[in-house]
């Protein structure tokens, strides 16, 4: 039988696949030193925390349909309440699709408690007439800044409020709709005494930002309140525009926190209104956002809380290093046994698919806030399998093109040929199941889709710029042409049954 | 090892065969039977659902020599009433599940364990699940597997065949079945990290009814243009050459699977990595036999009704020549091959 060996046509260059392979890992590694990524950013099932996942729904008593502004403007309260624990690195994102989003609070260490009592509660909007105001360190006399017809224990609280802490901007259940409070703005660089709450975030029926061209470009924002609304805040606009200032001003309240403090410049009984100032576009929607959100507060059901500590953190870290390292080592020894020679091949690629992995999760730590939970390590784990696969798929090929009576050098091709499109198949199923994982789940699910996901991507790339050019290579050495016995090549491994011999 | 490889070698030019689509009603026989014993089981006993599914409370204490009863007399004054199930897990650990409970309960019940054990409440690893959870994440769950599914049999349609895709569905739906089948039976638990486990294992035993579709496509390319082999002949070599690849890809896949399961069962005792890897370990099994027995079949009966493959087969059983010995020239003509070797091809016949 003889087998042409003139011009076996090598698809693409293996040395410069290599290099630029390479390249990349340099890059990586290079990206990574810069960033100062040196650690993988480790979720709370690793190292020990809080984790509440929220389901918002509408307010008992209101209808309506939960909006995907809401939802954010729900997360940016409960984003306020937690940051106001001085937690680094907490964490409050909405997962999942369309508005049956979750929100999902984590906040490592051990505040257990505190969390899930703080994040539960409904925020509720509210307009206060302002009765003072001043910037937000806390001043020694309460003397100094007394306010007529204001309690005593009011006025030093006023007076010791310091906004710059930031247990003050936790906002919630400190604003008692029929008391005088003392409270500090979102930002923290201003405090208030507010009159008891006068009209209700759900006597608003509508809140819009606008841009106002008449004027140059002002952006604006109008809201519109309901009948019981437009008599209340007709009433409270009609009493104070005549005051002086800071009486004639009206705070907005969310959960506690003053959102805005417009001065009201005539009564309005109409119920229509515009809040006007020097808003930027963002500004002023945020404020529509805030004042629609008001208009129907959501209500939070606890969906999970997972309360882990720091010891069980650490075992399941250690418990998923171990699988790791002990799924990699049988792998190694499998392909080694089987495919002897090639199954260096295996070791060496699967070798750089966990350092590109280890790169990329130090990375994407870095840019989108990648955490690694217990759940993405199975992933990676299961994925180990996954990429193996494609090695074998190839092996094979290249056996089954031997038991043809071809070349190594020609089987290494053209079986290469066959097996590219079936890698490919089958790692995009891989890569659909991950994707559809990652949409339709929340929490550790999404963790487990990412970490599959990303490692098939790498799969792929390693099967093109590392494992094909390296046989290609390897199949020009003697040992693995020759059919070496220990190269897994020999034809008693494949079962060729003339040996074959390079011409 | 290497035994297994010459194996490849016979299986690969048709020397040694298995008939998988010829005695297919035998090992369709068979998964109906599993079929059959997972319904019953599924409707006797149901499923044990975790209480990620119910709703309820977990609480873990970490301390040597932690005692059940220690743990229910903590609870008993805590006045939680409902059913409470403590077990031990490992030799320092000691659960309770709860149903669902409110805050004040949860943190009643932590406080009354922390006292009893001479731990810190903060220590206790706590999941508190709220009653309507469960139902969310079902949804998401099926959400999950109905999106997969259509995907999946749009991707493979158009990737391969519209015949093939429905094979590999029946193959897929006949692994969630059989595996559902078998937590009922066995009573193993099921929580969120198990369905994780399950809808990767769809993706997986596809991944497998992959490579064999791949093959049977290649064997049967330019079939009608012959009159040596049906396409069910056809379909069984292919099934017979990446057989070694089949077993060593699935091998491969156990071994990490295998590894989790051990390590998430032996020293963690329970949680995540137990739950994934057994879903992960039942299905890979169940995958790896229904990409073998049961896709390729029904493949190859939906094409046997197609008029050019009756007409095929009419021709080749015209000849009556029987499989064993024609398999070596099959190999040799049925094969599509890269257009520089049809010359030489014809120059040996």
């Amino acid at each position: 039988m003889s087998t042409t060996t003139k011009s076996v046509k090598t698809t693409g260059r293996p040395a410069r696949l290599l290099a630029i392979l390479g390249l990349i890992l340099i890059a990586l590694v290079a990206a990574a030193l810069i960033q100062g990524a040196t650690v993988i950013r480790l979720g709370l099932d690793l190292r020990g925390g809080t984790s509440v996942t929220l389901q918002p729904r509408i307010a008992p008593g209101e209808s309506g349909k939960v909006t995907n502004e809401a939802i954010d403007q729900a997360v940016s309260i409960i984003r306020q309440r937690v940051n106001s624990l001085g937690v680094a690195e907490s964490e409050v994102t909405a997962q999942g699709s369309g508005t049956n989003r979750q929100i999902v609070i984590s906040v490592p260490g051990d505040t257990g408690r505190r969390v899930v009592e703080l994040v539960g509660q409904t925020a509720e909007l509210r307009f206060r007439q302002v009765l003072a105001s001043a910037a937000s360190t806390a001043t020694p006399d309460p003397a100094a800044t007394a306010v007529t017809g204001v309690s005593e224990i009011v006025n030093a609280k006023f007076a010791a409020l310091d906004c710059m802490k930031l247990e003050n901007l936790q906002g919630t259940g400190s604003d008692a709709p029929s008391e005088i409070i003392a409270v500090c703005d979102r930002g923290g660089s201003t405090k208030y005494i507010l009159a008891p709450a006068e009209v209700l975030g759900r006597q608003i029926s509508k809140a819009s930002a606008g841009l106002d061209t008449q004027a140059g470009s002002n952006w604006y924002v109008s809201l519109t309140f309901n009948g019981e609304g437009t008599t209340a805040f007709g009433a409270l606009t009609t009493r104070v525009t005549s005051l002086n200032s800071p009486l004639n001003q009206v705070a907005i309240v969310l959960d506690g926190l003053v959102v805005s403090s417009p001065r009201i410049n005539e009564p309005i009984p109409s119920g229509n209104a515009q809040i006007t100032g020097s808003f930027t576009q963002l500004e002023a929607q945020d404020l529509a956002n805030v004042l629609k959100y008001g208009a129907l507060p959501l209500a939070f059901d606890r969906g999970e809380v997972q309360q882990i500590s720091p010891t069980l953190g650490a075992d399941q870290l250690d418990a998923g290093l171990i699988a790791g390292g002990l799924g990699l080592l049988l792998v190694f020894l499998y392909s080694l046994l089987y495919y002897r020679g090639l199954g260096l091949v295996t070791v060496g690629s699967l070798l750089i698919a966990t350092a590109l992995v280890y790169l990329l999760f130090l990375l994407l730590g870095e840019w989108i806030g990648f955490t690694l939970t217990l759940a993405g390590i199975a992933g990676a784990i299961v994925a180990i399998g996954v990429t193996a696969d494609s090695f074998i798929i190839y092996f094979e090929r290249i056996r089954d093109e031997l038991r043809e009576g071809k070349s190594l050098r020609t089987a290494a091709e053209s079986g290469w040929l066959r097996a590219r499109r079936t890698i490919i198949v089958a790692d995009s199923v891989s890569i659909i199941a991950s994707v559809l994982l990652y949409f339709f789940a929340v929490g550790g699910v999404r963790g487990f889709a990412f970490a599959l996901g990303l490692t098939t991507l790498v799969d792929l790339v390693v099967v093109f710029a590392f494992t094909k050019p390296l046989v290609t290579i390897l199949a020009r050495l003697n040992f693995y042409s020759s059919g070496h016995p220990f190269s897994g090549l020999s034809a008693k491994s494949t079962g060729t049954l003339p040996v074959i011999k390079e011409a | 090892m290497s035994k297994l490889s010459g194996i490849g070698g016979r299986l690969y030019r048709g020397e040694s065969a298995i008939d998988f689509i010829g005695k297919r009603r035998r090992w369709y026989a068979l998964s109906a039977l599993f079929i059959l014993l997972s319904i019953a089981a599924l409707a006797l006993q149901g499923l044990h659902l975790g209480i990620e599914f119910k709703g309820g409370s977990s609480f873990t204490v970490t301390k040597v020599n932690a005692s059940i009863s220690d743990a229910r007399t903590a609870i008993a004054s805590t006045g939680v009433s409902g059913e409470v199930i403590v077990q031990n897990i490992g030799t320092d650990k000691v659960r309770v599940q709860t149903g669902a409970l409110d805050t004040v309960q949860n943190n009643a019940v932590q406080d009354a364990l922390a006292s009893k054990f001479l731990v810190s409440a903060e220590s206790i690893d706590t999941q508190i699940i709220g009653p309507s959870w469960g139902k969310e994440i079902t949804r998401k769950a099926l959400y999950g597997l109905f999106g997969f599914l259509i995907c999946v049999m749009l991707y493979l349609a158009m990737a391969f065949e519209p015949k093939m895709s429905i094979a590999a569905i029946v193959a897929v739906l006949h692994d969630v079945f059989i595996t559902v089948g078998i937590y009922a039976l066995v009573g193993f638990d099921v929580t969120p990290a198990t369905v994780i486990g399950f809808l990767t294992i769809l993706g997986y035993s596809l991944y497998d009814t992959v490579v064999v579709f791949d093959k049977i496509r290649e064997n049967t390319r330019t079939i009608t243009a012959s009159s040596k082999i049906t396409y069910s002949q056809a379909t069984n070599l292919a099934v017979n050459q990446t057989l070694i690849r089949s077993i060593n890809t699935s091998l491969i896949a156990l071994l990490p699977v295998g590894s989790i399961l051990f390590v998430g069962a032996g020293l963690l005792g329970a949680g995540t990595l137990k739950d994934l890897s057994l879903a992960l370990f039942i299905g890979l099994a169940v995958g790896t036999y229904s990409s073998v027995f049961i896709a390729p079949p029904v493949l190859a009966q939906l094409r046997e009704r197609e008029p050019a493959m009756i007409a095929l087969a009419k021709r080749v059983n015209g000849r009556s020549a029987t499989p064993t010995t024609f398999a070596p020239t099959v190999v040799a003509g049925g094969q599509s091959r890269g257009p520089r070797n049809q010359p030489k091809r014809k120059g040996r016949k």
